[in-house]
């Protein structure tokens, strides 16, 4: 699995611009699915058919991560930008922005500290792209990056940029390749442009209208230094159950559910509650006619900037997890 | 060109009628049909030219009726009219400026204190939305035919810029500037009645949507009656080419003259990459000037278009236009031109493989 990993956490795939990493995972899904198909903003639909009257079941996990896009070349030949998701200004100092024709460039601020303002945040910072003329500028205006940065395999941690969530796309792709039989029919949906609010799961699970909806997402980790908040999850304890977050109120039934299998199955597990932030989940739930919907987050630190760590362990017991949900049949009423 | 009748014309969000009356009449003999949907919404369908190849194809080209204006919220026993924003303001444009309430076209003005009544410190500031009152001339309560709940816009009229008078019955003119209220975004569904009038390889529906200055609630319920396999939003976006003094680095984009903008993203919306590069390869070929949007600022219709049902490549064309959101706004007839002339090539090679 860490293979997978590291071939989707290096491989480009900022919000808008997912086509390298759906190709990737439309090579590893191919030969396990019934149907493979892309809808019209980019999302792909994984079908698993299941052999009986099982739950028609949506599980989504976003193929972009964050990145940025060129809003203007300056007078000598640096580069402005604005972010493609969430981004913390002041983490991407030092950090080098990779574009899709592979041109390289550093971020740099003009000024410590940091406008207090995002927005001025933003018009803080620049890209270099090592040219001495402006005419010699390797980009254009609308020109989009991510960053660049290796899988690093710590041991027990995944060192990697991307984690979010392109572990969730691993941890969808292992489900699908371990899962022998289900009575339930399973659309695996590997959406686009989650970072921007969540557009590829509105009009996927639109399309889907599942019963019953989970995204496989990272969540914040609350054991690092600069955690002020109390945040009872921490990486290393095991997938995190959503219960809710600022976007949804996870359905009650479906998170007993997976309490309840995850006890039956010694699967360790935490409780979800954040306050910042929301997943896929939020659009799935109130697509059509609404559907019964819920997540497992796989804690991480460091979430939103170039350098993501999740727990190894963490991530094979989303799979186990995921694995004892999906084999067998449910009445969630 | 259309722009100078639909640019004076009255349709603040929530009040289009008088510019949807004004686009069926100039649209009916080229719609196939056409509809208005409970919000207000208007649907004109050319039909896909006779012996295409795929008529079942539908592209949805839209532009909002709406303009930012003012809602009347009280009135006041001295005949004084209090006042709610409809849409986004800088409340520096406000002041004095002459208006035309309600049905009628009562007209008004919103007051102010003159220089000579400020003391230092109300010279330095601007007053708040809230403490402004639009007069409209009545002594008292019962002096005013106005109602609450009456909207009001710029009383603004279209010009010419530039000295040469334009006579009414002569071509419309090609280049130069004008001046108007309501650009944003009738400079929009003035191409699009132009792209009316030819006929293309699918069936065109127009779409003429409500209420996109308040939060893009028409075009949501638009794109999901419509049901396109596609959509090309027409708008008017801010130009950003006046001189900045203290921002010698910044070189502003989009600049009146240079051609219509194409948006790559807005802070709601990432466009279709194909349906980009197809009009700017359309824009190349064809020798039209074009420019790009300044990315990750903005919104328009295309926020609720795109995620429609189970999602629309779509794309946003806009002519750029100094000073919108305010009385006059200024724009370049060549880049109107340009942008008709782009979007219409463009329609020409649709269909293609998303």
């Amino acid at each position: 699995m860490k293979e997978t990993i590291k071939l989707l956490t290096e491989a480009y795939g900022p919000s808008g611009y997912e086509q390298t990493v759906r190709e990737i995972i439309k090579n590893q899904v191919e030969s396990y699915a019934d149907t493979v198909e892309v809808d019209p903003l980019g999302n792909l639909h994984v079908l698993k058919k299941g052999t009986g009257d099982g739950l028609k079941i949506m599980i989504a996990a976003h193929m972009d991560e964050i990145g940025l896009m060129v809003s203007f070349i300056d007078k000598h030949g640096f580069g402005r930008l604005t972010g493609l998701g969430t981004l913390f200004p002041q983490s991407l100092v030092g950090n080098r922005a990779i574009f899709t024709d592979g041109t390289v460039a550093v971020i740099n601020a003009e000024k410590w500290p940091f406008p207090e303002r995002i927005d001025h945040s933003f018009r803080n910072l620049y890209l270099d792209f090592g040219v001495l003329r402006k005419e010699d500028v390797p980009v254009h205006v609308g020109d989009v990056a991510a960053f660049q940065r290796p899988f690093v395999d710590l041991g027990e941690t995944l060192l990697a940029k991307s984690l979010d969530d392109r572990i969730g796309c691993a941890v969808m792709i292992e489900t699908l390749k371990q899962l022998k039989t289900t009575p339930h029919e399973i659309y695996f949906v590997f959406t686009v442009q989650e970072e921007v609010g969540t557009r590829g799961a509105i009009t996927s699970a639109y399309k889907v209208q599942p019963d019953v909806a989970i995204a496989i997402d990272v969540t914040d980790s609350g054991d690092v230094p600069e955690h002020k908040q109390h945040f009872e999850v921490k990486m290393g304890q095991g997938p995190a159950i959503k219960v809710m977050d600022i976007g949804m109120l996870a359905h009650p039934n479906l998170r007993e559910w997976m309490v309840e299998t995850a006890i039956a199955n010694d699967i360790p597990y935490q409780l979800e509650i954040l306050r910042l932030g929301s997943t896929d989940a939020r659009a799935m739930q109130v697509a059509g006619a609404g559907s019964m919907a819920g997540g497992i987050s796989i804690p991480c630190r460091h979430l939103h900037t170039p350098s993501e760590m999740v727990n190894y362990q963490d991530v094979q017991q989303t799979v186990q997890l995921l694995l004892a949900l999906l084999s067998n049949p449910v009445v969630l009423g | 060109m259309y722009l100078e009748k639909l640019s004076n014309a009255f349709g603040v969000s929530g009040s289009e009628e008088n510019v949807r009356d004004m686009i069926v009449e100039i649209a009916k003999p080229y719609a196939d049909e056409w509809q208005v949907d409970t919000m207000g919404n208007l649907f004109i369908t050319r039909q896909a030219r006779r012996g295409s190849k795929t008529p079942a194809q539908r592209v949805m080209v839209t532009a909002h009726m709406d303009e930012v204006g003012f809602l009347i919220s009280k009135i006041n026993n001295d005949g004084l009219l209090k006042f709610e924003t409809i849409g986004g303001f800088d409340k520096r444009v406000l002041l004095g400026k002459s208006l035309v309430i309600g049905k009628n076209r009562i007209p008004g003005v919103i007051g102010l204190k003159p220089i000579h009544l400020l003391d230092h410190t109300e010279r330095q500031s601007v007053p708040s939305i809230k403490s402004m009152y639009i007069d409209v001339g009545a002594n008292s309560k019962g002096g005013t035919k106005v109602n609450i709940g009456d909207s009001a816009t710029f009383s603004t009229q279209f010009g010419y810029l530039g000295g040469t008078p334009v006579e009414a019955d002569s071509p419309p003119p090609k280049q130069g500037r004008v001046k108007g209220k309501a650009f944003d975004d009738r400079v929009g569904c003035a191409i699009l009645l132009e792209l009316l009038k030819d006929e293309y390889d699918f069936d065109l529906i127009a779409v003429f949507t409500v209420q996109e200055e308040i939060g893009i609630r028409g075009a949501k319920v638009a794109a999901y009656r419509a049901n396109p396999d596609l959509a090309i939003i027409l708008e008017c976006t801010a130009a950003d080419d006046l001189p900045r003094p203290n921002e010698e680095d910044e070189v502003g984009i989009p600049r009146l003259g240079d051609g219509p903008a194409i948006t790559i993203m807005d802070r709601t919306f990432i466009a279709n990459r194909s349906l980009v590069d197809l009009l700017t390869e359309t824009a190349i070929n064809e020798g039209i000037p074009y420019q790009f949007k300044r990315p990750g600022i903005g919104g328009t219709d295309a926020k609720e278009i795109h995620i429609a049902r189970s999602g629309v490549p779509s794309a946003v064309v806009s002519v750029p236009a100094r000073y919108i959101h305010a009385p006059a706004a200024v724009l370049d007839l060549a880049d109107f031109w340009h942008a008709v002339e782009l979007v219409q090539a463009t329609l020409e090679h649709l269909p293609i493989e998303i």
